[in-house]
């Protein structure tokens, strides 16, 4: 099949493709640079440059494929388990650059947590699945601070008052959306200061999806928050800011209530309008 | 037509198990003749009941019995009715009790495998003296124990306790059993560790590229090499070269762990592989490493199938016989072996054994070992099941 961007007219101009927004904020808590990203010889993500502020919610929407996943996999290099994948470019937290020479993933994993598209638990105890993290890391010099850390966990991820009195039962006993806040507990747990969610809604019913989102609005207060989403609702509910990304271009950055009530870009309008998608 | 082959084939299996239990089934009682051994002070000097003359005693006990019989020729037919056998439990029995000496004691003592037969049904008194392996004396003589009561079937414990021997009433599986369980427990020891290792390293951390590829085409086709060729690799490398024991366990433990590790490292990355990748995915995403996620989630997960293709892989190498008779298992070897480097034999080698011995009564003794050989595997592989439903998840 030929190339989509070729039998598109709109997007045979590498000018058509060049973000529209502003990109940068006060303050970042990360700023990405000229980041392309390959998978063997195929190209996913084009030059994209984004900030990510403190305390505030970034939701990343557009067509299925578009490297929405591949380009938040980039942001605690999750991509380094794909053989096939090479990143270029600056991602830069804390003043370091992430993809620079001897950074240790392992850390950065703990600063930059992940939420994924499927609950996924450990087939253990609740309690297990929330103590690992702090286990591995070292963040507890005793059971009393485990218990505590578990603890405040769970209840910044509005599970506790629900499992309180089973935490010895398997995490994998839960319901799809209590499993998925558990996730989101076992994230909170090693004090990340950026939590990246891979449609952490898309496994679940509208209920569970509305608690997820009030948590995800309480936990903005302590985290910067990353979130792919494939509905445009969840997306103006939940950010404060939108990014739209097209056959791997970042087309269009802003303000989440502007980018949906008066988008700048063609492409981007034409996708929130549903013509496309 | 499947539904035909499936049945056709529990028929064939059915009418197997039916062959092999109905005539191994008599192995498992014995004949047993009672008699009453007078320990006389003559015969027996305190200072060396070692070496006593205990065949004489039973003997003598016989002709005592039978006072009639008076040319040697029938004196030795009459003491053919009992096995030899019956001379070391007497001696046995007055070794753990000296005091017995000087006593009549009443034993039931193993009779001949020709009388074994006989009252079993398996020697027909109609045919011809000639042709039949007892005379019309001892025929009568049998019949006459009998009627006195003196004659018994009961359970063969020789079968289970003691080692192979020429004589069919003494012989026994525990010494091949032994000499299996040595040889499995080298097996296990080392082809688990080695096979689990080999598979968590190909399957998580080797690169891949030309030289893995070639290991893992190499790994697919040792699974297909036929057992012998193991049995000849062994005989070349561990016998000839590195000059250890012919016909032990170690040996044979050694060979069979080479046949048996291709079947545990397919099996352990088959395991591997049913990891789902979310679990390996949200490991990393708490920031495990990569050695962290190995060992903390994907090998307990992956350890049940592993340890059933462990078992299903033993269990074959509990049945193997080929490759043992190429490093000298098959010796007739009648001491329990008492560590990994004492000759031995093994299960299946003991049935090998004894389906080649012309005595009627090794017959049964064949097919009571087959039963035996396949308890273990039923056992075995209802463990294999057991352990993949108790440990069978849903992710
Ligand atoms: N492991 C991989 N190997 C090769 N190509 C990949 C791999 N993962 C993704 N891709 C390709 O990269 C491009 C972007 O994929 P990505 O998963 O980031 O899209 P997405 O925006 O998250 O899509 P979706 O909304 O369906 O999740 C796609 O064309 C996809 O085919
Ligand atoms: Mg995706």
């Amino acid at each position: 099949m030929a190339d989509p961007t070729h039998s598109d007219p709109k997007l045979i101009s590498r000018e058509k493709r060049k973000t529209v927004g502003d990109i940068t904020v006060d303050n970042p808590r990360m700023t990405c640079r000229n980041v392309n990203v390959y998978y063997g010889e195929k190209q996913a993500i084009r030059n994209v440059s984004l900030d990510i502020a403190r305390n505030e919610v970034i939701a990343m929407i557009g067509p299925s494929g578009c490297g929405k996943s591949t380009f938040i996999r980039c942001l605690n290099r999750m991509n380094d388990t794909i053989e096939s994948c090479r990143v270029e470019g600056e991602i830069i937290i804390d003043d370091v650059n992430i993809y620079g020479r001897d950074i240790d993933v392992v850390p950065l994993r703990a600063q930059v947590g992940m939420v994924f598209q499927k609950p996924n638990p450990f087939p253990k105890s609740i309690y297990e699945n929330v103590a690992y993290g702090p286990k591995i890391h070292g963040l507890s010099q005793s059971r009393a601070e485990l218990d505590e850390i578990v603890e405040t966990s769970l209840k910044k991820a509005g599970l506790w008052e629900e499992v309180k009195d089973q935490l010895e039962h398997p995490g994998t006993g839960l319901s799809g959306g209590q499993q998925q806040r558990l996730c989101i507990a076992r994230t909170i747990a090693v004090s990340p200061e950026v939590i990246l969610m891979d449609e952490p809604c898309s496994a679940l019913d509208p209920i569970a999806t509305a608690r997820i989102e009030d948590l995800i609005d309480e936990l903005r207060e302590q985290y910067s928050i990353v979130i792919v989403t494939h509905s445009m609702q969840q997306a103006s509910r939940v950010s404060q800011r939108t990014a739209y990304f097209h056959l791997g271009d970042l087309i269009e950055v802003g303000k989440t209530t502007d980018i949906f009530t008066r988008p700048k870009h063609q492409l981007t309008e034409d996708y929130i309008t549903g013509r496309f998608g | 037509m499947g539904l035909a082959a499936i049945l056709a084939s529990l028929a064939f299996l059915s009418l197997l198990f039916i062959s092999i239990i109905g005539k191994g089934y008599t192995a498992f009682w014995q004949t047993y003749v009672r008699l009453d051994v007078h320990l006389s002070a003559d015969q027996l000097d305190r200072t060396e009941l070692e070496t006593a003359d205990y065949p004489g005693i039973v003997k003598k006990t016989l002709r005592s019995m039978f006072p009639e019989v008076k040319s040697r020729g029938d004196k030795r037919k009459l003491y053919a009715l009992i096995s030899s056998g019956a001379a070391f439990q007497i001696r046995e029995m007055v070794l753990e009790d000296p005091d017995l000496v000087g006593k009549t004691v009443s034993v039931w003592v193993p009779a001949d495998d020709d009388v074994d037969m006989l009252v079993k049904g398996h020697i027909e008194r109609d045919v011809p003296e000639e042709a039949r392996r007892l005379t019309d004396k001892q025929l009568a003589w049998v019949d006459a124990l009998t009627g006195e009561g003196r004659v018994e079937k009961r359970f063969n414990r020789t079968l289970f306790t003691h080692g192979d021997s020429r004589e069919p009433e003494l012989a026994g599986i525990w010494g091949a059993t032994v000499g299996s369980f040595l040889t499995l427990a080298i097996t296990l020891l080392l082809s688990f560790p080695i096979g689990v290792a080999s598979a968590v390293y190909l399957e998580e951390f080797a690169p891949k590229n030309r030289w893995t590829d070639l290991i893992e085409v190499n790994i697919n086709n040792l699974a297909a090499v036929p057992s012998i060729v193991f049995g000849l690799l062994g005989l070349a490398v561990f016998l000839n070269f590195f000059g250890l024991p012919r016909s032990a366990p170690v040996v044979g433990g050694l060979v069979l762990t080479l046949m048996t590790l291709p079947t545990i490292i397919i099996a352990s990355r088959a395991a591997l592989l049913a990891v789902p990748p979310s679990i390996r995915e949200a490991a990393l995403g708490v920031g495990a490493s990569k050695m962290q996620t190995v060992f903390h989630h994907v090998l307990p997960l992956a350890l049940p199938g592993m340890l059933t293709g462990t078992i299903i892989g033993m269990a074959r190498a509990l049945g193997e016989t080929a490759p043992l008779l190429m490093i000298g298992m098959v010796a007739f070897i009648v001491d329990i072996p008492g560590g990994f480097t004492d000759p031995s034999t093994a299960l299946p080698v003991q049935i090998y054994l004894w389906a080649d011995s012309p005595e009627k009564a090794f017959v049964e003794r064949t097919s009571a070992a087959t039963l035996v050989l396949l308890a273990f595997l039923i056992v075995m592989n209802a463990l294999a099941v057991v352990l993949r439903r108790r440990f069978e998840r849903r992710w």
